[in-house]
């Protein structure tokens, strides 16, 4: 017997107490997990202006991109907005037409329902009133039909929810034209909402007697996908 | 023994191999897809629902591969490769607090490497399944599935850049990627970073008095 060789008993099964406790770990995270990271950027966003850009970035935005296709790539110049249905006059906007109507902007957190959020996004847009003045809804509308130039993704609104004071067609993220990742030119924002009623890559609003199940409600989502008041 | 006069011992199976490697190709071709659709600068890039698809199928064709490894290879191997990782003898628990002891088959930062590995790997494919359900039924969505997701790759990034110095630049070390691309070591680097394993290996083929040794 080498006398360097520890006696046998002496050997502890750490590689399997090390593994259990991973696993153990990471699997309670998925309760504690997103605490944890809030309160883990609170600490980092003060720190962020020293990280690289793209690691500054990733802390301060938190954003995340989803798409069902490609990122639709649509040209300002030559984008329609179609807002047709139950309405007395269908008409078509030019990206210039949208920004002609008039100008709101607020400022609210975004939530994903997958458990991430943005807070304080600046968006800049239209209210749907005033988008729908020129149309002039008729009274039988009740609700309305958001379509993506993507020609996948689509959902629906009752028209009290559309007209909420913070729901808006927004052009405008953090002082910037939306880019093409965020739903260029202009995309749904209604803050009281989950994240995927935010249609992106808007090209046709409908008006229609009622609301109908979106592109994520059709696999098991909420129509109503209404934030339950989490901080 | 080699032309070079250089012997080299048998340091991993064709197994061993194959688990690492399919572990290697799997982690750069997710990472690389996960990126894409994770953050927001690579949003535009390329054929996204293609994109969503080979993350997918690439981890599923790591999983089944694991298998084939576990149901063709040499289990025994494996067997005895998962103890010699599960086990800390008194020297390794020397070595974690900074003393220069000697060291078997592998060292306690590499036994470690390997239990993080592993259980990384268990998280990596349970967060990635319930991202996966989650879309197709809501009671499988929780909030922090995203979060060990993201969580797990950025550590995971930190662990590969450690392990590609130790294993491409780093000296002293860089000898050990011979061992897990062609299986064999030289005798003399495993003298000097492994000496308990190769008087192992000695008394073993002295035992079997047929030398397990490879030139």
């Amino acid at each position: 017997m080498d006398h360097e060789r520890p006696a046998p008993d002496d050997v502890r099964p750490y590689g399997r107490r090390t593994f259990l406790t991973l696993v153990a770990g990471g699997l309670t995270s998925l309760v504690w997990g997103p605490t944890a990271w809030g309160i883990a950027r609170d600490v980092l966003l003060p720190v962020a202006g020293v990280l690289p850009p793209p690691l500054a970035g990733l802390v301060r935005s938190g954003w995340r991109i989803y798409s069902v296709t490609s990122i639709p790539q649509v040209d300002r110049a030559t984008w329609k907005l179609t807002i047709d249905g139950l309405v007395e006059q269908p008409v078509e906007l030019s990206y210039a037409d949208l920004r002609a109507l008039p100008r709101s902007e607020q400022v609210t957190d975004f939530h994903c329902v997958t458990g991430w959020s943005v807070s304080g996004v600046r968006w800049a847009g239209v209210r749907f009133r005033d988008l729908l003045s020129a149309a002039r809804p008729l009274p039988t509308a009740k609700a309305i039909g958001f379509f993506s130039a993507d020609g996948a993704y689509s959902d629906s609104l009752t028209t009290d929810q559309a007209y909420f004071a913070d729901a808006m067609l927004a052009y405008e993220m953090d002082g910037q034209p939306l880019t093409r990742p965020h739903g260029a030119p202009a995309r749904l924002v209604i803050p009281e909402m989950y994240g995927y009623k935010g249609v992106k890559w808007v090209n046709k609003i409908t008006l229609l007697d009622q609301p109908f199940d979106g592109y994520w409600e059709n696999r098991g989502y909420d129509r109503n996908a209404f934030i339950d008041h989490r901080v | 023994m080699s032309d070079s006069g250089k012997v080299y011992l048998k340091r991993f199976s064709r197994s061993e191999r194959a688990v690492h490697w399919i572990h290697a190709a799997a982690f750069f071709v997710l990472l690389g897809s996960g990126l894409v659709l994770y953050l927001p600068s690579l949003g535009a890039v390329g054929d996204r629902p293609l994109v969503k698809d080979i993350h997918l199928y690439t981890a599923i064709a790591w999983a089944l591969a694991l298998l084939a490894v576990w149901v063709f290879g040499d289990r025994q191997g494996l067997r005895r490769t998962a103890r010699d990782f599960n086990a800390f003898d008194a020297d390794d628990r020397l070595w974690l607090r900074r003393y220069p002891v000697k060291q078997g088959r592998f060292n306690a930062g590499q036994k470690l490497n390997a239990a993080v590995t592993a259980a990384f790997a268990v998280l990596f494919a349970v967060s990635g399944i319930l991202l996966w359900a989650g879309e197709r039924d809501t009671s499988f969505r929780f909030a922090g599935t995203i979060v060990l997701h993201d969580g797990l790759m950025w550590i995971s990034l930190v662990l590969l850049v450690g392990h590609l110095h130790l294993s491409l630049v780093y000296p002293r070390t860089r000898h050990s990627l011979r061992g897990i691309v062609r299986g064999d070591v030289e005798a003399g680097w495993a003298m000097q970073h492994h000496p308990k394993w190769v008087k192992e290996v000695f008394a073993e083929s002295q035992a079997a008095s047929t030398p397990d040794v490879e030139g």
